[in-house]
């Protein structure tokens, strides 16, 4: 692996008595979306504080590129702090400042842009998070849900390396959470910053993150990818993960992926020992981004949600229907053989209507919905995992259309 | 001023113009210096003004002095030093009061009590602390001005 971009060597801080941070080590690379989870109260913001320079540690160090922050000059701090941008968990908005005024402010002072360039560049991001005609207004006339999205829109305003994001979702619904999630993702992927993000949503930012870090106890007890979390037999991380993951999943109401996995474990189990066949059917959207870019976030992920609920009253009682990733879904078939499931398929591209997907009062012109299908048929000596990957490489476009 | 400074602090308003590399001080402190340093000349101007018409007021139409009196008295016991003292005065003590309050405001996070407490204790100890450097700078000044 490449060289860390920063790198938390050993940080120690305490307040009085209280050691918040007790030597934590964790590296972050350029590009790469990186979660920290842990209990409330374990330091997560405090140790983005340090990351930023709001804090200073007690003792260890953060290096930036290889470069210590603390031997930093203010010119170079200057610089890197430009990379910067913070998404505080209290908003930390300007209250006496208006929207419009809070996300121009940093373009207004440490820019050259001019009026009208700035007036774009605000009126852009804040329709991305869906936030209509509120310029005028002030923070303490917005709601909780909208002061937090006007804070990510200051944020991503001047288009930063790195973003920090200190509980970027809370108090948000299912579906904005979900958008929230989403739109940081395909930024990321588009703009390639450089993300951290410090967040209860477990497993939805396994979906977005390629690394996951878990502090606990002032230490990082987890330091790995989404799968290698899921699966690790360190029991304080497991217990933490079950503990925060319901059973369902909140934007679709269908089942968790955690869910879906016992179930596959278990339809695994009935065929080996009772000889039932089953199969899985991987559905998924292939392409929630371009319907990110002309109808924005929100409406994609009320379209994901809407066709989850589609596929579900679809089902058997018996069927199981999970989300499986960001943009796909799974169901698993019991008793059914792979010509049972592709005629499952067949039906639900026979019954599926646009006006199920996506809002009919709404100006949907330009708007593409196409699915893929991947059909697998459980052996009896096929492993999960290989039949999972299987089913991926095996997906076709079945149903598409263009409005 | 120590209030306002001290709910930026306590709602991260002033970390996050940190973040945003915009230095809190020249955003903050510096046009609140320039513009005391506008307003207290003025205010003086307007209280010295205020001041020659409340003696009037009270002296003549209240106890009946001669206004021609009065006034030609004002005349001559006023010297140009006063007021232009009180204008030197003025300058000065806008900068005290300025830099004391945005401190103590800029400060509030460092005190033992939290939130709209410590915001509290900002705001009194930059009153007392103002009225008393005012009393000390305006002894010295006048000693040095006379």
């Amino acid at each position: 692996m490449d060289k860390p971009l920063i790198e938390i060597k050993n940080v120690t801080k305490c307040f009085g008595s209280n050691c918040v941070l007790d030597g934590v080590t964790l590296s972050i690379y350029r590009g790469q979306l990186t979660s920290i989870i842990g209990q409330s109260g374990t330091g997560k913001s405090v140790l983005l504080k340090h990351i930023i320079g709001l804090l200073t540690p007690d003792s260890g160090q953060v290096l930036f590129q290889g470069q210590p922050l603390a031997a930093m000059k203010k010119n170079e701090r200057k610089v890197l702090k430009r990379k910067f941008s913070y998404v505080f968990q209290d908003t930390a908005l300007f209250d006496f400042l208006s929207v419009f005024e809070n996300v121009a402010l940093p373009l207004m002072e440490n820019t050259a842009y001019a009026e009208t360039e700035i007036n774009n560049r605000v009126k852009d991001k804040l329709h991305q998070m869906d936030l209509f005609d509120i310029e005028n207004k002030y923070p303490s006339q917005l709601s909780g849900g909208m002061k937090k999205r006007v804070a990510l829109a200051r944020a991503l305003v001047t288009d930063p390396e790195i973003v920090l994001f200190d509980e970027p979702t809370t108090g948000l619904d299912p579906i904005r959470k979900t958008a929230v999630h989403s739109m940081i993702s395909d930024y990321q992927k588009r703009f390639g910053f450089t993300g951290i993000i410090v967040s209860h949503e477990i497993p939805d930012v396994f979906f977005i993150s390629q690394r996951v870090a878990m502090l606990n106890e002032g230490r990082i007890r987890f330091e790995g990818t989404p799968e290698e979390i899921q699966q690790t037999a360190d029991p304080v991380v497991r217990s933490f993960i079950q503990g925060l993951e319901s059973p369902h999943d909140e934007l679709t109401g269908i089942a968790s992926q955690s869910l879906g996995q016992k179930r596959l474990a278990r339809e695994m189990f009935r065929l080996q020992r009772h000889a039932r066949p089953f199969s899985i059917v991987l559905l998924s959207v292939e392409n929630l981004e371009d319907v990110d870019r002309i109808a924005g976030h929100v409406a994609s992920q009320t379209a994901l949600k809407n066709f989850a609920t589609f596929v579900k009253n679809n089902t058997y009682l018996t069927d199981t229907c999970f989300r499986y990733d960001m943009n796909k879904l799974m169901v698993v078939l019991p008793d059914t053989d792979a010509d049972q499931a592709d005629m499952f398929c067949k039906k639900l591209s026979r019954n599926l209507n646009t006006d199920a997907i996506f809002d009919p009062s709404e100006d949907r012109k330009g708007l593409c919905f196409a699915l893929s299908a991947g059909i697998a048929q459980a052996q009896e000596d096929s492993r999960i995992d290989a039949m999972l990957s299987g089913v991926e490489k095996r997906q076709n476009i079945f149903y598409e259309c263009r409005i | 001023m120590a209030a306002e400074v001290g709910i930026m602090r306590i709602s991260e308003q002033i970390d996050a113009l940190e973040t945003m590399d915009i230095d809190p001080i020249r955003y903050l402190v510096s046009p609140r210096i320039a513009a005391a340093l506008i307003s207290f000349p003025l205010l003086t101007a307007l209280f010295d003004v205020v001041g020659i018409l409340g003696g009037y007021l009270t002296g003549s139409v209240l106890l009946g002095v001669n206004p021609v009196l009065y006034f030609s008295r004002v005349e001559s016991s006023v010297a140009l030093m006063d007021v232009t003292g009180g204008f030197i005065k003025s300058v000065v003590f806008a900068v005290i009061v300025v830099s004391i309050c945005c401190f103590q405001g800029y400060y509030t996070h460092t005190r033992s009590e939290f939130g709209a407490k410590g915001v509290s204790e900002s705001t009194t100890s930059a009153v007392v602390l103002s009225c008393v450097l005012i009393l000390i700078a305006d002894y010295a000044l006048t000693s040095f001005l006379l």
